[in-house]
């Protein structure tokens, strides 16, 4: 179903700026379908500007945007979504008054199409599809290994579980691209070292990751590419050898003349 | 163990309010059964803020102003201001569909606003509806301003007129017995969509909106679109409900549509337990009840304890009000009858007290 080498985003010369500051200039990569694509870089390099124009958070400057064959440019999140981007969030943002089950719940939303009439009659097909989003959340919450009550609050969860749930529930868009924005933050070795195999089954159920981490060592160790930012701009791209060994990416994460 | 089955439970629950009215007649009088009606007239209100407030999580301060749209549709469509008998049928759903433009027509411009901005807006909103109506008096007379419209035509369904007095079966009904029955109606077709809506599709966005906006829109959730429904679905009850009103009083005028009003929606919703039915219901029937016992209570009390009426009744009444919220803001904060969510929220699970607590021993391991 998906080929190796088609491209699922394209990113060219992308640029955002924030009054005078420059968060990005002239920023451009693509991800290839079916790939684990790392993107990392110092703090403040531009890398979660860079996430949430992709999710539609922020809008682009310049440059273009290409997911899936289609162009977008003033996009809302919910469009995106629907064009299937799904993301996490670097500091958690689940529902947190919501229980675990309904938060994936909500992720089945968009796939979904039941409105107000659905609601109040109930009629078969209405009752249908929410038998079916509750059958899938309850098959989420199992694929991302929470193993808890279905009904306990979101807010209640440990903090490994509730990053899992979050991806659980932007899985649940059925995504095309799974954007993760620090899976691992704040996680011990174990945690860690499960979570990348929960990424690695993710990916070869056909989904393609983004994954932005501070980690390294996971991000060496998991993607298929990866791209480096500094000071806003890309300043390189491949697999994880030949980034580990480019002098600039040395400098910038080391030190260093600058170039 | 369960004794009763929940549809035994909801038809007993619904013949005792049908006996009730005869129950209060023989015990209190009619007058506590009118109370009842405006009891109705206040759940199906507050009803209706709660999709706003208690699910969207959309603070509302000007939801009177859709009660005021449906009154004002009913009165100046059924009464001699303008000469029009227009039959209840046509008049209140018009009142419905009114009331949710006016929704819309609110929501639109306040999207991008939340908590106390909102706020504002909404309230600045309920006041522009009142003086509207206060002054649109002049150069041509439409709403009759601060008189109001008087001469309203009472509720009827084709020959049937809720206004006068009916035999049935060897039982007298009054009209104040016989609103009481078709608010009931209403009112329990409002907690039933209410229901329907909350365990949907639709009820979960709104909650995901209330939670976190920026991760619902992430989810896909076209917050525009589910936030306008809120507004819009809010404002049908409220229009319906101002229908009833105007129909039942028989006059209206823009002093029923203060801001006070409002705020005692928005009390009945907050106290009761917001995002819980019950809970709602609960408010509203305290709220309406309890002032009016207060009022045929206060004066003989005071006769009695110190031979003259010290406080002004009115005023103590609102001493008392505004001491009940602080009371229950501090005891419970989350109402009265708090949805099991909110219950949760502020009581933790057994399971997971236990398991922070084996976390900590851990921890001192």
């Amino acid at each position: 179903m998906t080929q190796p080498n088609e491209t699922l985003l394209t990113l060219s010369g992308v640029g955002k700026h924030f009054g005078g500051l420059a968060a990005l200039s002239d920023v451009s990569l693509h991800i290839q379908r079916g790939e684990i694509y790392g993107l990392i870089g110092p703090n403040g390099a531009g890398k979660t500007t860079l996430f949430n124009i992709i999710t539609g958070l922020y809008q682009l400057d310049q440059g273009t945007f290409n997911f899936d064959g289609n162009t977008y440019r003033h996009c809302k999140s919910h469009v995106l979504a629907k064009a299937g981007i799904a993301r996490t969030f670097q500091n958690i943002r689940l529902f947190a008054n919501m229980t675990a089950l309904e938060n994936i719940m909500v992720g089945c939303h968009v796939r979904t199409r039941s409105g107000v009439w659905g609601a109040l009659l109930r009629h078969s097909a209405a009752r249908k599809e929410e038998h079916e989003i509750a059958r899938r959340a309850h098959e989420l919450l199992c694929y991302v290994g929470i193993h808890r009550p279905a009904h306990i609050l979101a807010k209640n969860l440990s903090y490994g579980e509730q990053r899992r749930l979050e991806i659980a529930r932007a899985l649940a868009t059925n995504p095309k691209l799974l954007a993760l924005d620090e899976p691992v933050a704040g996680m011990n070795a174990t945690e860690t070292e499960s979570l990348k195999a929960l990424l690695q089954t993710i990916c070869a159920s056909g989904i393609t990751v983004l994954l932005i981490e501070h980690d390294v060592k996971l991000i060496m160790g998991l993607c298929d590419r990866i791209a480096v930012l500094d000071y806003g701009k890309k300043i390189a791209e491949g697999i994880p050898e030949e980034v580990r060994r480019n002098p600039a990416v040395i400098a910038a994460y080391l030190g260093g003349e600058v170039a | 163990m369960k004794l009763l089955t929940q549809p035994t439970k909801i038809a007993a629950l619904i013949l005792a309010l049908l006996i009730f009215p005869f129950i209060t007649n023989s015990l209190l009088g009619q007058g506590w059964l009118r109370i009842a009606d405006f009891a109705l007239l206040y759940i199906m209100l507050a009803l209706g803020l709660n999709i706003v407030v208690g699910y969207a999580g959309l603070l509302d301060l000007g939801y009177i102003a859709f009660f005021a749209v449906g009154a004002y549709t009913y009165a100046l469509l059924g009464s001699p201001q303008f000469g029009l008998h227009w039959p209840l049928w046509i008049v209140l759903p018009l009142g419905a569909l009114l009331a949710c433009g006016f929704g819309v027509l609110l929501g639109a411009p306040t999207l991008r606003l939340r908590g106390d901005y909102l706020a504002v807006v909404t309230l600045g909103f309920g006041e522009i509806i009142r003086i509207f109506m206060n002054n649109l008096n002049a150069p041509v007379n439409i709403t009759n301003g601060p008189q109001g419209i008087s001469m309203i035509d009472p509720l009827s369904i084709g020959e049937f007129s809720f206004g006068k007095t009916h035999d049935l079966l060897g039982l007298t009904f009054t009209p104040v017995h016989l609103h009481y029955y078709l608010f009931l109606g209403f009112t329990l077709l409002i907690i039933f969509v209410s229901l329907r809506l909350q365990d949907s599709r639709i009820g979960r966005a709104w909650m995901a909106i209330r939670e976190d906006e920026v991760a619902a829109s992430a989810m896909g959730i076209n917050t525009r679109n589910v936030k306008l429904l809120a507004f819009a679905m809010g404002a049908t009850f409220g229009g319906i409900s101002g229908g009833l009103f105007a129909g039942f009083q028989g006059f209206v005028s823009p002093e029923s549509f203060s801001l006070m009003e409002s705020i005692m929606i928005l009390c009945m919703v907050v106290l009761g337990g917001m995002g819980n039915i019950s809970g709602v219901v609960l408010g509203g029937v305290l709220l309406v009840i309890l002032p009016e016992a207060f009022r045929h209570g206060a004066g003989p009390l005071q006769q009695a304890l110190f031979g003259k009426i010290v406080l002004d009744p009115e005023s103590l009444r609102m001493l008392m009000f505004g001491l009940a919220l602080i009371l229950v803001m501090l005891w419970r904060p989350a109402g009265l009858w708090p949805s099991t969510q909110r219950r949760r929220e502020l009581m933790p699970d057994e399971s997971v007290a236990h398991q922070e607590q084996e976390t900590v021993y851990d921890a001192a391991k």
